[in-house]
């Protein structure tokens, strides 16, 4: 039971901490309106719906990035970070409470980004919704690994994209697959698949990558 | 290894299909598999790193996926010579193998991003052995992914049944094999030796400071 309440705890202070300073959310919020606008005037004319629903992934891969990017920033520059580790709570409790709050606020840019997707372009069914959550739990749970991993590089910023991208190349062919082909219920498997392998993984190495 | 190079030039009959363009296949799939066996070691070098705390595999973990990268890119050239060669194109995005490829040596490039920006130590080593677990994890499931997005061309020589090949093409093949994965081998010992050496001397240099 701590271990739930240490989780609860960290990710209330993260959603805590960007309701008082407002530094990630905004910003995801608006990245992703503008890159749909900019995806508006990028397709050609009379393109079809399909290639929408490739630029809806890849705006989608680029604001979770945006927002992961934030993730460990204040945890650093405080040094926060070593104070959690010190704390007498399992260390994946951190990983976890992370990838919670970050997928509370990727949760939350779509909820404006989707609607504002379906009046732009093409229409989202039940299958292509769920593809987005599954997906969503994946890359945070694998980004906020390897943010943590980027954040005590020299390059942070330059590094996460490059770390996470190879990665994620199995959930946008799920998600694009889920959003438009006649039997997306395989490939919401394949998106299940990898968030449990993957999400077992990173919350197992995650102590490995904050301990010195 | 030029035992090997001989037989597959010379020796091996042509394949009826395809031609004299066919014997860069006794290159490129040892290559290919090599590149898989160093990803694989480095994974497992990582593995026992995480576990036992053994810092030497840290380095072998590195070698081994260093020389992965070498031998993947050897095998994306020699790939797209062969496809160009008997299919008429450079790259085909059709093709999960090569696709599959292209993925994992983008993240082995990235793995070397990650260990040259953090500054050395137990850390790095724990961080770099994490980031080498997730390849080896990340191969089976793009594998499925990509698999279930595309169509198939690529010649599948090994099925169920078991290799589709004559004798004599086989034998070669098998020494190919052997001999790519002896030289990977040497190579791994010789740039294993030379950052062992360069780790030594530089802690020596620092305990004279």
């Amino acid at each position: 039971m701590t271990y739930v309440a240490d989780v609860v705890a960290l990710t209330r202070k993260d959603l805590r901490v960007e309701l008082r300073a407002r530094d990630t959310l905004p910003a995801m919020l608006l990245f992703v309106l503008s890159t749909l606008v900019v995806f508006h005037f990028a397709l050609p004319e009379g393109t079809g719906d399909d290639a929408a629903y490739g630029l809806l992934w890849v705006a989608i891969v680029f604001t979770a990035l945006l927002g992961l990017a934030r993730a460990w920033v204040p945890e650093h520059e405080h040094g926060v970070l070593d104070g959690l580790v010190l704390a007498p709570s399992d260390r994946s409790a951190i990983w976890l409470g992370k990838t919670l709050a970050t997928l509370a606020f990727l949760v939350a840019a779509q909820v404006v980004a989707l609607p504002a997707f379906v009046l732009f372009f093409a229409p989202l069914d039940l299958t292509a919704l769920a593809g987005v959550l599954l997906a969503d739990i994946g890359i945070c749970s694998v980004g906020s690994l390897m943010a943590a991993m980027a954040a005590a590089g020299r390059s942070r910023e330059v590094l996460l994209p490059l770390l996470v991208l190879p990665l994620a190349i199995p959930l946008i062919v799920g998600g694009v697959g889920a959003a438009i082909s006649p039997e997306g219920a395989r490939y919401l498997l394949l998106l299940a698949l990898y968030d449990a392998v993957f999400s077992v993984l990173s919350w197992a190495s995650f102590e490995y990558v904050v301990t010195e | 290894m030029g035992l090997a190079l001989v037989l597959a030039l010379i020796v091996a009959p042509e394949d009826l299909d395809q031609g004299v363009s066919q014997r860069i296949f006794y290159i490129h799939v040892p290559i290919a598999l090599t590149a898989y066996f160093c990803f694989g070691l480095g994974a497992w070098k990582a593995l026992r790193l995480l576990w036992r705390g053994d810092s030497r595999s840290d380095l072998e973990s590195y070698v081994a996926i260093h020389q992965g990268t070498i031998f993947g890119a050897l095998t994306l050239i020699t790939g797209s010579i062969w496809a160009k060669a008997s299919w008429g194109h450079w790259w085909l995005w059709s093709e999960d193998q090569l696709v599959l490829f292209l993925v994992l040596f983008l993240f082995y490039c990235a793995y070397f991003m990650l260990r040259f920006s953090l500054e050395e130590g137990p850390r790095r080593a724990r961080s770099s052995a994490v980031f080498a677990l997730f390849g080896v994890v990340l191969i089976p499931v793009s594998f499925l992914a990509i698999r279930l997005a595309e169509g198939l061309i690529h010649p599948t020589v090994f099925t169920r049944e078991g290799p589709q090949m004559s004798g004599s093409m086989f034998a070669t093949f098998c020494i190919a094999w052997a001999a790519v994965t002896l030289l990977a081998y040497v190579l791994y010992r010789v740039e294993l030796v030379g950052k062992r050496l360069d780790s030594d001397l530089r802690e020596l240099r620092e305990a004279f400071e």
